[in-house]
Formats: structure tokens, sequence, C-alpha cells
């Protein structure tokens, strides 16, 4: 187990004879605590699995060092890494018995057989596959052949860290949900470092203790579920967490309040000086309410999701989304709105501006 | 993928049909009718029953065509699967230089039969040819056309150089199948070059494995022109496979009967060869 | 990285090796060919091209050889197109036992062909067309074109299918204007493999043909034996049947390995 660090981590592939390299991750700098629960999340694209595969030693990073425990590890091969790695699809070697393909990390690196047999049968144990072990690990479903590829990963005494890239994508639905509770189950039992990749909210906000949203080939924000919904740091953790996501509006600003549509409106956190470039606000859905005066807007749309409604609304040409209590009512004529000043934020360039709680 | 039935889809099939079963049928008629009649010429025949049949397999001329066929059919398959293999693995999977690769060795293939022959007939010529020559500045007593040993050499070579392609192809596509992620996580658990060919690529390689292996049992069985062409079935008779003693007795000597008795008994075997590719084919894709 | 490429490099230097044998003995004059072995050409000539690109009889062999390909390609790859969606869209009575068949056709011995195939031809009053030829190597070729283009025809879901009906189209329509582009490498595929092995192929090609249609194959098994020992002619003509096959693996190369890749050479 150890403490992973990157320092100015760039990364771009090699591009095509003639043409600029276009990078894939850009300026990287990230601690990841031992024993930690990590989910890396972000779209297709945003860089999330060279990120990882960079951790593992598949990758050699174009620029800058990764450290574990303070020991420079970038051009250390994968081997020499101790890092597990969990594909998006089961990688088991289908000639081998369950049993055989446990071991075959241990027996590769020369551990003696009892000792193999008494690991494998915990983790077997662990993983739910004792009655398994003699079978073929061709004939398993894809959930067993993906607990196998974990089983591997843990069978190993020696490992660091244990890196999925979005594991959960050919489970069928309703396992989904199992295999999650039992990776973290494992967490909590064997405390060791687990870097989780996903494009899915609800696998990351489950599964971690702390969630690193990628975008583009930076990371935005990490912090805990509660914190990346109630202070989202960059519109797009804002639009990315939470269902619908936070509705962002352009404004201008007025002695450090922003207004909208000609509404001066008051924000917990104003901006300290009159600030250059893209303003916007970012409020979500479930701070947004009808109120006897604020904005007039028309309604546009009403889902009703059983307890709780979504309603869309449209002030000019800004779509807004709100949540509406089963029990609250919905004003038929001159709906406004407003907006709870405490969850109001006002972003700079994409970027939450940092200021005192007035 | 679902099927659904429908006897019109025989519709579709009719001129496949027609034009197979008209070079398949008539000809094939034509052959059990010569296989069970004797004639003298001028179309006069007479019943035979299965004499034809009990001569052919008791000639000894068949036997010795026969055990030479099996001979070099598996001499041919003991190098070219390993080598093809072999080959396959070292081919580069990636960059520009893949397609070079691919095209310099499709190019036995679609050498005409008759010319890969020749090419090997002049390759091979003691005084003149490259490798003749070189083989007896070197002090080998190398003479294709006067010694079976060499005969045989040559004949199999010739055969390696033209065929082993057609493994390395199939064998390379298969490894070509193979998603990074299994080398990947090989990597990690740390597998030794060995152990990722034997647990990896040779299991993802078995089903076109298999069909290198049959589809080169099958041609190989057949084969006709190339070493007519190299070496006449010479010298004498040493290197006359089935196909070229079968033509022989056919065309050559124009002996109707046991030519055609000849026949069905290799198409027999042949077919017999092919339901079990069939089978296991059908079996693999079952899978 | 580079010690893998070893054996490639090597393999395919032993091929290269007997084509350059060839390739030289064809510039050379006969008489240096007989007169001993020389790697390089000592007197360079093209006296054997010249030969073979101004004689009729030679070049003639070369596009009868073309021009019955040409036909049997588009012929097998034609007809088996509807045959290959057959079976690999409908079940129907014999499907299995109709697809085996077809596959032992494509195993046949050519050489138990030979002779029935001569008497069958000639009754039809088509010895010796370029028609004959094409038609006889549909024995193989149909078979092989129909398992190929099943293949990939089975990788295109139904659901393609069965919106185009949902849109009006009628059964032909569809067929020609949706599916046909859609698989058109399999198409691609599926004629190289017919090309090669008609190409190839000699001993129908010559047993079906005496001169009008006849192959350069036969041309060149004739010379051999009639005019003596013409090497360097013979080593030419070898020489220019390479090129076909080489322009058609050139346009396909990246056909084959998926051509290959389903296994159903």
């Amino acid at each position: 187990m150890s403490r992973i660090e990157f320092r100015d981590v760039r990364h771009a592939y090699p591009p095509p004879p003639g043409q600029v390299p276009v990078y894939a991750l850009k300026e990287v700098n990230q601690v990841w605590e031992d024993g930690g629960a990590y989910a890396l999340l972000g779209p297709s694209g945003c860089g999330k699995t060279t990120l990882l595969n960079i951790i593992s030693g598949l990758l050699t990073p174009s620029e800058g060092s990764i450290l574990f425990d303070e020991r420079d590890v970038t051009r250390l091969p994968t081997s020499g890494r101790q890092i597990a790695q969990v594909f998006q699809f089961p990688v088991v070697y289908d000639t081998m018995t369950v049993f055989d393909n446990l071991a075959f990390p241990l027996r590769n690196r020369g551990m003696p057989e009892p000792r193999v047999n008494q690991r494998v049968t915990e983790i077997a144990e662990m993983l739910d596959l004792s009655d398994r072990l003699a079978q073929r690990a061709s004939g398993l479903t894809a959930d067993g052949k993906q607990k196998i590829s974990l089983g591997r990963g843990l069978v190993r005494e020696d490992v660091n860290a244990i890196l999925f890239d979005e594991p959960l994508t050919v489970i069928d639905p309703h396992l989904k949900w199992q295999l999650r509770s039992k990776l973290k189950e494992l967490h909590q039992q064997i405390g060791v470092t687990m870097i989780y990749v996903t494009h899915d909210q609800v696998e990351a906000l489950t599964f971690a203790d702390k969630v690193v949203v990628m975008h583009d080939g930076g990371i935005v924000q990490v912090g805990t579920p509660i914190e990346l919904f109630n202070r989202p740091r960059h519109t797009f953790v804002g639009y990315f967490i939470g269902s619908p996501g936070m509705n962002v509006l352009p404004c201008s600003l007025d002695g450090g309040q922003p207004v909208f549509a000609n509404n001066l409106l008051s924000s917990g956190y104003p901006a300290g000086a009159d600030l250059i470039g893209k303003l916007e606000i970012g409020i979500r859905p479930e701070f947004v309410r009808f109120s006897d005066d604020g904005i007039p807007v028309e309604i546009q749309k009403v889902e009703d999701l059983g307890r709780y409604q979504v309603v869309t609304v449209r002030h000019e040409s800004s779509q807004i989304k709100m949540i509406v209590g089963e029990d609250q009512a919905i004003p038929s004529a001159d709906p406004k709105i407003s907006f709870d000043p405490d969850n109001l934020r006002i972003y700079c360039d994409d970027w939450a501006v940092e200021a005192e709680h007035a | 993928m679902r099927k659904t039935t429908n006897q019109k889809a025989w519709w579709l099939v009719v001129p496949v049909l027609l034009l197979v079963a008209f070079n398949a049928f008539i000809p094939l008629m034509t052959v059990v009718n010569y296989s069970l009649q004797e004639t003298f010429g001028n179309n006069v025949f007479f019943w035979e029953g299965l004499t034809w049949f009990e001569t052919v397999l008791r000639s000894e001329r068949f036997h010795d065509s026969l055990l030479r066929q099996l001979m070099f059919t598996g001499m041919v398959i003991a190098i070219e699967v390993p080598l093809g293999i072999a080959v396959a693995l070292s081919m580069p999977r990636k960059g520009p230089w893949v397609s070079v690769c691919l095209v310099l060795m499709a190019l036995p293939l679609l050498i005409p039969w008759n010319v890969v022959g020749a090419m090997w007939n002049i390759f091979a010529l003691p005084d003149i040819g490259l490798l003749g020559y070189t083989l007896n500045s070197m002090g080998f007593d190398y003479n294709f056309t006067q010694q079976p040993v060499s005969a045989w050499m040559t004949t199999v070579l010739m055969d390696v150089w033209h065929w082993t392609s057609l493994v390395v192809l199939l064998c390379y596509a298969g490894l070509c199948s193979i998603p990074d992620a299994y080398y990947q996580a090989a990597h990690i658990d740390g597998a030794s070059p060995w152990a990722v060919f034997r647990y990896i690529q040779l299991p993802k390689m078995k089903r076109v494995l298999t069909i290198a292996i049959l589809l080169r049992f099958m041609d190989s069985f057949m084969i006709y022109t190339e070493p007519f062409v190299l070496t006449g079935g010479g010298p004498g008779n040493t290197t006359t496979f089935l196909s070229i003693d079968l033509v022989k007795i056919a065309l050559g000597q124009f002996d109707l009967g046991p030519a055609a008795a000849m026949s069905l008994i290799y198409f027999l075997v042949v077919l017999l060869i092919c339901w079990v590719f069939y089978t296991v084919m059908m079996r693999d894709e079952e899978e | 990285m580079n010690k893998k490429w070893i054996l490639t490099s090597l393999y395919i230097l032993f091929l290269m090796l007997p084509i350059y044998g060839l390739l030289s003995m064809s510039f050379k004059t006969t008489n240096e060919i007989l007169g001993g072995f020389s790697f390089f050409p000592q007197e360079f000539t093209l006296a054997n091209y010249t030969k073979i690109f101004t004689d009729p009889t030679w070049y003639n062999g070369y596009i009868n050889s073309l021009i019955y390909v040409c036909i049997n390609t588009v012929i097998s790859v034609s007809v088996a197109l509807p045959a290959a969606y057959a079976f690999s869209r409908y079940r129907f009575l014999g499907d299995k036992h109709l697809f085996f068949w077809l596959l032992t056709n494509r195993m046949a011995p050519p050489a138990v062909f030979a002779l029935p195939f001569f008497q069958l031809y000639s009754s039809i009053e088509l010895f010796d067309t370029h028609i004959a030829v094409a038609l006889a190597h549909c024995l193989f070729n149909i078979p092989l074109a129909v398992w190929i283009l099943e293949g990939f025809m089975s990788g295109i879901p139904k659901e393609l299918d069965e919106t185009a009906y949902l849109d009006g189209y009628s059964f032909w329509r569809f067929f020609i204007r949706i599916f046909i582009p859609t698989i058109a490498a399999g198409i691609g595929v599926a004629a190289f493999f017919c090309f090669m092995y008609s190409w190839v192929e000699l001993l129908l090609a010559k047993t079906l043909t005496s001169v009008d249609a006849k192959p350069i194959a036969a041309i060149m098994t004739r010379t051999a034996s009639t005019s003596g020992y013409e090497l360097g002619l013979l080593a030419a003509a070898g020489s220019l049947t390479i090129i076909p096959g080489a322009f058609v693996i050139y346009f396909v190369r990246n056909y084959i390995a998926k051509g290959f890749a389903l296994g159903r050479v």
C-alpha cells in the first residue's frame, strides 16, 4: 500500500507525422492517499483511462513524474509497481480453472504452493467464488468473470493499489448493484487503495469516499460526494452531478452581486471585485422556488416523478429547471421564481468565484 | 441471429444450385457410370459391378500412391503449421510495415500453380538455378531430377514456400483479434512470454488453427499441378502423389474404369475429412 | 522489438528468392542461362519480354486467362449473393445439408473432375471457350463465395432488413440499394478469393481448352515441352503472371485480414 502522487503530469499521444500533439492530459497534480476509495468521474474522452494507465504503468507520461511513497516510478514497468487492474470487459484465462486463474499471479512470482492454496481459498471466500473453484473459467457469467479479474488483483499481498476501468460495463443492471456493494465491502475489509474510473455518477458517488471529477484532460474538482453536490467549483461539476444537473445562466455583475434578467440577486458568495470574463450563475434545481415576487417565467413542462416534480420554466432565452415537492403547488398565473442565496454561486470562465461568505 | 423459417428462400438459392449441380452431379454420375462398367472404346459398355473398386483397392500402385500422398501431407503440415504460427507471432501488428508484410507474404498464394512449379523447377536446376547451384557448390550432391531424396525435399520445400503464408495470414488474423487488455492483464499478472503464448494466444487462435490445418490437409491431399510441373512425378514415380497418378490413369492411359473407381474412392476420403471439418467448425461456432 | 522481426524478415527473404530467380532469368539471354550460373544478368536483355508482347500466341494467353477469370468472378459473386442471404437470414428445408454439400464441392479434387468435365463440356459444344472454364471454376468458387459472403452477412443485424421493409422497400430494391453497399467489404473479399483461385488453377483450365481460349498457363507448359529449353522466355512469361496477382493483393490488402479473420478461405 502506498501513497501515489502525480507531479506536473501531462500526456499527449504520439500524433500522426507532421501534426501537433494533442494533450489528452493537461497538467495533473494530485495525491492519492493510501487506503482511499477514489472514483475518477468524467465523460468519455476526458482522459480518465489515460490517467489510470499512467498509474498502472501501461503508459508512460510524456511529461511529469509519478511517485509511490516518495519513490519515483515514472519509468518503472508495470510488473515492478505492484498494481492490479480490472478492465472494462472480463479478462480471464479461459483454459484454466477458476482456482488456477486466481493462483496465476502468485505462481508467476514463485510463491510456494501451500501458501498459494491458502491465499486463493481466502480470496475466493471473500468473493463468493468458493464453490466454483474447480470449474473452468470460461463457463462463468460476466459478473463471475469480473470477480475472477478482481480476485487476481486481490490475491497478491503486496498490492499497492487496485485500479478499475469501468468494470461494470458488461454486467447486467441488477447485478451491478451487487458487485458494487461487494467492492465497497472489500475496501472496508482490506483497506487497499482503490481507484475506480467511471462515467456514471451514481457508481462514483456510491462507491467513493472522494470523487475526482475530470473534464477535458484536467481535474476540475476533488471532494466528497456531498461537497461536489453542494459546492461545485466548476460549472461542469455542477452540470454533471445531480439529476437534473445544475442550472447555469448568463449574468452580469453589479457591486459584486449577480444580475440576471434585470433582477439584482443576492448571492451568499459575492464576487470581490468586478471580474472580466464569461460570467454565469449556477443554481441547482433543488434551490429554485416559486415566489410571489421574483423573476417572471413561463412554465414549459412539468414531469411528475412521484415524490417530486421537475418543472422546466423559461425566461426569455434561458431555460431553468426546478424541483418542486409533490405537495407544493405550481402557480397557474404569472409564475415567478427566486433563487436561494446560500446556494447561488457566481462562475467566471466556468470557475466558481471563491470569496468570503457574506 | 434469429432466422425465420421461410421455404421461399429456396428461390434465392436456385441459381447457385443449378450452376454447382451442373458441374458436380453430371460429371459425378459419369464417373460412377464408368466405375461400374468396362469399355473397349466405341461407346460399348459391359457391366462390371464392383470389380474396378476391388482392383483399385488391391492394386499396389494405388497403395504406393496413397502412402506417398500421406507422407507428403504429413511432412508438409508438420512444417507449415509451426512455421506459420511462429511467423504470425513475430509479425508487427501495427505500423507502416504491416501492409508491406501482408502483401509480400500473400504473393506466393497468387501465383498460378504451374508457374510455381516452373519457378521452382528453374530455381532448383543443378547447374543454373539459384538453389541448385548454391547447394552443389557447397558440396552437396543435389539433383532433383535424378535423386528421389532431392526430389522429395524440393517438392516439400516448394509446398512450404507456396502455402505457409496461408497459415500465417490466418493465424495473424486470429492474433489481431485479441484485445490489448489481455496482454495488459498478463503483464500485470507477471506472466512470462511462454505463458502469454500458452494461455492467451494459443487458445484464441484455436479456431483459425483448426481451419488452417484442415485446409492444408485437404489441399495438399489433392495437390496436382505444382509437383507435376516440378518433377512430373519422378524420378520414376517417387513423387507421384494421388492426383498425379489418377490423371495419368484417366487422361493418359484412358483407363476409364479403374480411373473412375479410384476417383470415387479418392473423393470419398476427401468427403470424410470435409465432414470432420464441418462438424468441428459448427461445434466451434455454437460455443 | 527488433529481435522479433528477424523471423519475419528471414521468412520474407525466403519467399522472395525464387521470385528473384525467375525475374533475373527473364532478363537473361538463353545462352547466358545455359552457360552457367550468374546471380545478376550479365547480358541484360528485354528480348524475352518483347517476344511476349509482340507474339499473339503469348499475349493472347494472358488475355484469355484474364477473360475467364473475370467472367467467373462476376458469375460466382452474383449468384452467391442471394444464396448467401438466404443462408444467413432464413431457415428452410434442407438448409444445413445444402450448405454442407456446397462446401464439399469446394473440396472436390480437380483431378477427379478433369476427364468428366472434358466430356461434359465437349458434349454441349462449349469446349475451348472462355465460358467453359469460367463455368467449370464455378464448381469450387461459388461455394467459396457463398461461404465468405454468408459470414459477412451474418454480421449485419437483421434489424436493417426489417427497417427497410417497414419503410416500404421491396426485397430486391432493399437488396440492391441498401444491403449490397453495406457488405461491400465482404463482396471485395469474396471477389478477391474467386479471382485468386480461378487465376491459379491450371488442370481444369488446360483440360477444357485447346486453341481459342488457351490460358497462359497452358501456353507455358506447351512451350516447355515442344520448343525445348527456352528458359528465358518461360521465366518472362511466368514473371508476368505474378503481376495481376500483386495488383489485386495491393488493392484488397486491408480486407485480406478481415476475410481471413472469418476463417472462411
